[in-house]
């Protein structure tokens, strides 16, 4: 009954790559390569204009700040990234049934959009403040609702827009044979929807990591590489502010790519083959 | 023979915010078993909300719709629809597409039994050899092809056609009118097929049936000297042409291009 994709128990990889072709492939190499250029480029901006590291530091104080607070950023960074996580996952299930609501029925849509639209233009920055008020001292709950408020928005939109675009034919199809309303769900309007899904999910990752750190970096005695970001502030630690940007620029990475595979294996079909 | 299908007196308008929009207005229809009727009419007459009758998709305001004997009010398995969109799952590969309806009819067919049989439709549409394909991957003729075939698997007792070919290029439409014929030899079902297309009405059907403009009525029917089968060569001959002329006249009387004749 359910649906399982056929990607899933197919091979994908294209015969005759192996580990290492993969590893030298376009895909690997060229993403690479942009990074390396940034960071010499980067490199050479400072260099050039000579600033002191309060005002920019460069990628070659980087290693230094990692090498001396590198127990803190596994710490902070698990912190960030669990607290993140959960927000997402959170806001998946929540934007799924907000979703499935307002995109099966015209009501709910016409009634909820205003509402969600509204709710989404509020700036979370402003937000947090009363959350961290609201549930003081929940530090984990607070994080992870505004990570959760930040990023269901693009999920529920995309979900409601994916189901109540979905072409009449496709449910008479299955109408016509005397298919339930949830058969109909789980063979086609699920599976249809995926590919937007998934197109907001990888928005919501990003936008996730935002709000956990919004938090993070607002709230006193907060944990998580926001905190640690705060107090390379209130140190003056300009090297360890850098590093916990470029920390954090790397999770997002890490959870983005995450996203692609899940998207790869669920819904692969949309990728049209390479001409 | 026995009508397998049988439309009495079909009245049906929808609810519009500006008031009812009636659609038909006492249509009448009846197929008999193993018979293929296309039915052509003006644009926007009501020719889909006729199939969505058919298959049970809803309910007529008066009227009745029985099938074999049945009166129709909800949708029943029986019904094989395939329409202008190929609606085909994109997700799914081409041999899994046709097996959909057997995942929601009650079936005697094993997995090994519906596959044979899916392959089988395949190779008699010349699908041989597509079975893991995506639809991605496959022409319009072809996804077409693979969509009646679905229609088909779980051979059912009506096929309806919306407009199957409407989206097809002349010499792919020729080719898929053939197809059918080879398909109502090998695979025996009764048909309606709803068309714009007078020649492909004249070289499938057993009889043509013109709907008036909106709201529809039965307005003419054109029954065929010949049943079944018949050669493409004969869209080419006196007889066809003077068939098409009649049905052409028919259906400018249904836009309302000829009120009195109309009248007649």
């Amino acid at each position: 009954m359910a649906y399982v994709p056929e990607s899933l128990t197919a091979a994908r990889t294209p015969k005759g790559v192996g580990f290492i072709g993969a590893l030298t492939s376009r895909a690997v190499v060229a993403p690479i390569a942009a990074v390396v250029v940034f960071l010499i480029l980067w490199e050479l901006l400072v260099w050039a204009n000579d600033w002191p590291n309060y005002l920019m530091a460069s990628p070659s104080d980087l290693p230094a700040a990692y090498a001396r607070y590198w127990e803190l950023f596994l710490v902070m960074g698990w912190q960030t990234l669990w607290r993140t996580v959960v927000g997402l996952v959170l806001a998946v299930i929540v934007g799924i049934l907000v979703g499935m609501v307002m995109g099966f029925s015209r009501t709910m849509r016409d009634a909820l959009y205003p509402l969600l639209v509204g709710f989404n233009a509020i700036p979370k920055a402003t937000v947090v403040p009363i959350v961290a008020l609201m549930f003081v001292g929940q530090h984990d709950f607070n994080t992870i609702l505004i990570a959760f408020m930040i990023s269901f928005f693009p999920i529920a939109v995309s979900v409601s827009i994916g189901l109540s675009t979905l072409e009449p034919e496709y449910r008479d199809i299955l109408r016509s044979l005397g298919a339930s309303q949830t058969t109909i769900f789980w063979k086609i309007a699920l599976p249809k929807t995926l590919p937007e899904f998934f197109g907001a999910l990888k928005v919501a990752v990003t936008l996730a990591f935002i709000g956990t750190n919004l938090m993070e970096i607002v709230s006193p005695h907060g944990r998580g590489l926001g905190a640690l970001f705060d107090s390379g502030k209130t140190n003056s630690d300009y090297p360890l502010m850098f590093a916990v940007l470029i920390a954090l620029a790397f999770l997002g990475i890490v959870l983005y790519y995450v996203v692609v595979l899940l998207e790869r294996i669920f819904a692969g079909w949309a990728e049209r083959p390479a001409s | 023979m026995t009508n397998l299908i049988e439309i009495k007196g079909v009245r049906h308008a929808y609810r519009t915010d500006s008031g009812p929009l009636p659609v038909l207005d006492g249509l009448d229809l009846s197929v008999p078993e193993g018979g293929f009727v296309a039915v052509v009419g003006p644009s926007g007459c009501g020719k889909s909300t006729l199939t969505r009758l058919i298959a049970g998709l809803m309910k007529p305001d008066q009227g009745e719709v029985w099938l074999h004997g049945a009166r129709v009010t909800s949708p029943r398995a029986t019904v094989g629809m395939a329409f202008q969109n190929p609606v085909l799952l994109e997700w799914r590969t081409i041999l899994k597409n046709v097996l959909l309806p057997l995942e929601i009819v009650p079936t005697k067919l094993s997995k090994a039994q519906a596959e044979d049989r899916a392959r089988h439709l395949l190779n008699l549409v010349g699908l041989s050899g597509f079975e893991d394909k995506r639809p991605s991957e496959l022409s319009g003729g072809m996804r077409q092809r693979a969509s009646l075939c679905r229609a088909l698997i779980h051979q059912p007792e009506v096929l309806i056609l919306d407009e199957p070919f409407g989206a097809l290029d002349a010499f792919t439409r020729e080719d898929l009118w053939q197809i059918m014929h080879a398909l109502k030899e090998k695979e025996p079902f009764t048909g309606v097929l709803i068309t714009h297309d007078l020649r492909e009405s004249i070289y499938l059907a057993d009889q043509v049936v013109v709907l008036s403009g909106r709201p529809a009525r039965t307005q003419f029917v054109l029954d065929m000297p010949t049943k079944g089968r018949r050669d493409i060569e004969m869209l080419y001959t006196p007889p066809a042409a003077e068939m098409l002329n009649t049905l052409r006249h028919q259906i400018a009387v249904a836009q309302g291009r000829d009120r009195r004749e109309a009248a007649e």
